[in-house]
């Protein structure tokens, strides 16, 4: 015999009624986090990812160290003479090289997350509307920081040992990383553009890998054809390699370094914005 | 609508949304009074997920206009922000983070001090039975679970209006009923609900007032009560032991209840129209009492397709597989 249900059903259990109740009464609004406290939050959250699965820091450190020993020793001799002498010329190249690479992933774990529920709630949250992006992208920079890390003890451990010592080195980190956050924001445009995770990373690396390798990470430009020679040497990513190098041993010179930091702030300014536009309009 | 009721917790006029060559939603008004629970009730692909999106600003309507909490949707977004709450149709949870880390983030991102934000989610743990499960990250736990998880992240700082878009769409009864249970504590104090369903059972349970959507538009609106009316109440099914006593329990229904019996292919069965479960609970005591045995018997509730025929003169599947799949696409 069926009726209907009884309207009032006793509370299931799992639910504590009286605990509800409590939770349920009325609490004091705070007031509003702060824009850097919002910031500081994502970038907290970026960092439970990182320690829940680990894992995610072996795709930023296996391939530029695999980079490493492939090209000190197995091109070094050809290109440089000796594997001593490359490794000196290409670490910190490599350093570039390998926390560059990491940005495109920024692009790719945005992309991830707007798939996902949780961003409708971060959207109507009452902070700061960058925060998730800012946050995302400062949680990110400690994932530049040990890629950038690992190649630099890998270097030590090969031999390279930079003039100007550890001040020289932390210098150079700091300076490739600003600009690796400032290159996040091209890479959270495509995340926001394209419709998956595998595409971002297709077009991501379509666009950083030429890039990278027309530059003078690898080989000295002198050698290259004029017309290549000329791009190469215009490439920010070969000036920010001569910083990179000039601070490890001592020779930056300030036109470069001052290049390297207007090329980071004009590609904030220009899609820092335009992401930030994307991600309140998405629908 | 430039006066503002200040009894009305959501006040919409004609709110438009288009999405390429879809209107997804093509006018739609709503009163909602503050503390009340208001159930927008329409098949997947009516318009109801964007018309709560757009009131809860995370979509900027093409037309029309809307206050929320007095606040304009538009120009005062971040004012009505910092009132309302939304739990999306996709649990709006991080699956990569713990369920306490979820809800210390959100507290946090709401101005919590760490040590508040902390205390809170302990408290919402416990309350909504999450405290065993606190620890394990949010992807390995159940569609309840998550439910009031997510339920929970809504409420970390006590929003004075909650939007609940199907909240308990693909849950187990047992789930829904902790979920109905949450709602109606809400609902006692005083919390307003804008609650989007496909079930009319769950509007009738929890909702005041009813908006019927489809293509977009309000086409019904009423209290529970009104609307099933409107359906022309549910049906009574009954089935007797003996099937010879048939035109016999046909009297004493019609004399009861007052209204025509439909005589079944099973000959020992019997159907009625009736709107009133007490009525009918007096009608098969009459039939007991003339003497006449009663196998089994069920009031059965209008179904959504139910009042969608009556309103709309078709069922609700007509909604076309490819709309819904167009808005949600477009989403």
């Amino acid at each position: 015999m069926s009726t209907e249900p009884p309207t009032q059903v006793q509370t299931a259990p799992g639910v504590e009624e009286e605990a509800l109740r409590q939770a349920l009464a009325s609490t004091a609004r705070p007031p509003r986090a702060s824009a850097a406290s919002a910031a500081l939050t994502f970038g907290w959250r970026g960092m439970l990812k990182v320690r829940h699965v680990p894992e995610q820091l072996l795709d930023v450190t296996i391939t530029p160290v695999m980079f490493v020993l492939m090209f000190t020793y197995l091109f070094g001799g050809a290109i440089a003479g000796s594997t001593g002498d490359y490794l000196d010329y290409i670490l910190p190249g490599i350093l570039v090289m390998s926390v560059l690479f990491t940005t495109v992933y920024s692009g790719v774990s945005l992309n991830t997350d707007v798939t996902r529920g949780v961003v409708d709630r971060f959207r109507s949250l009452p902070i700061w509307r960058p925060a998730p992006l800012v946050g995302a992208l400062l949680g990110d920079s400690v994932r530049y920081l040990v890629a950038g890390t690992v190649i630099i003890v890998l270097g030590m451990i090969l031999g390279y040992r930079p003039s100007n010592g550890i001040p020289g080195v932390a210098a150079a980190l700091g300076m490739v990383v600003l600009f690796a956050f400032a290159l996040s924001w091209v890479f959270t445009v495509l995340g926001l553009l394209m419709r998956a995770p595998n595409a971002v990373m297709n077009a991501g690396f379509m666009g950083i890998f030429p890039l990278t390798f027309l530059s003078n990470v690898f080989v000295d430009p002198d050698t290259l054809p004029s017309a290549l020679e000329a791009f190469v040497n215009v490439n920010p990513i070969s000036i920010l390699a001569d910083v990179s190098r000039g601070l490890m041993d001592g020779t930056a010179s300030a036109g470069d370094i001052a290049i390297v930091l207007g090329t980071a702030a004009a590609l904030t300014l220009v899609f820092a914005p335009l992401t930030t536009h994307l991600y309140r309009t998405r629908s | 609508m430039n006066a503002t009721d200040s009894t009305l917790a959501i006040e919409a006029s004609s709110l438009q949304k288009t999405f390429g060559d879809t209107q997804a939603v093509s006018g739609v008004d709503l009163a909602v009074r503050r503390g009340s629970v208001y159930g927008m009730l329409g098949p997947n692909g009516a318009g109801k997920t964007t018309t709560i999106r757009m009131l809860a600003t995370l979509l900027r309507p093409d037309g029309g206009e809307a206050r929320v909490l007095g606040h304009d949707i538009v120009a005062e977004a971040d004012e009505v922000r910092a009132a309302v709450s939304l739990t999306g149709q996709l649990a709006s949870v991080d699956e990569d983070l713990t369920g306490r880390e979820n809800l210390i983030l959100i507290g946090r991102l709401l101005g919590l001090k760490r040590g508040d934000a902390k205390a809170r989610a302990t408290e919402l743990l416990d309350a909504f039975g999450l405290a065993e499960a606190s620890g394990r990250l949010v992807k390995n736990y159940s569609g309840g679970m998550r439910r009031r998880l997510d339920i929970a992240a809504s409420i970390v700082v006590t929003p004075e209006l909650m939007f609940l878009d199907e909240p308990t769409t693909g849950l187990d009864p047992r789930s829904r009923n902790q979920v109905w249970d949450i709602i109606r504590q809400f609902a006692a104090q005083g919390t307003t609900i804008l609650l989007c369903t496909q079930y009319l059972d769950e509007a009738d349970r929890l909702a005041d007032g009813i908006a019927v959507i489809d293509h977009g538009k309000v086409i019904a609106e009423g209290t529970p009560a009104q609307l099933k009316v409107s359906v022309g109440g549910s049906t009574l099914h009954i089935r007797l032991l003996d099937a010879e006593q048939r035109e016999e329990a046909a009297g004493v229904l019609a004399r009861v209840l007052g209204s025509e019996c439909h005589m079944e292919s099973d000959p020992s069965s019997l159907s009625t129209s009736c709107a009133d479960p007490d009525r009918a609970a007096a009608a098969v005591g009459e039939l007991t009492r003339a003497g006449i045995g009663v196998a089994n018997f069920s009031l059965g509730q209008p179904s959504l397709d139910e009042v969608f025929l009556a309103l709309t003169g078709r069922p609700a599947e007509d909604q076309t597989a490819e709309e819904a799949i167009q808005e949600e696409q477009a989403a």
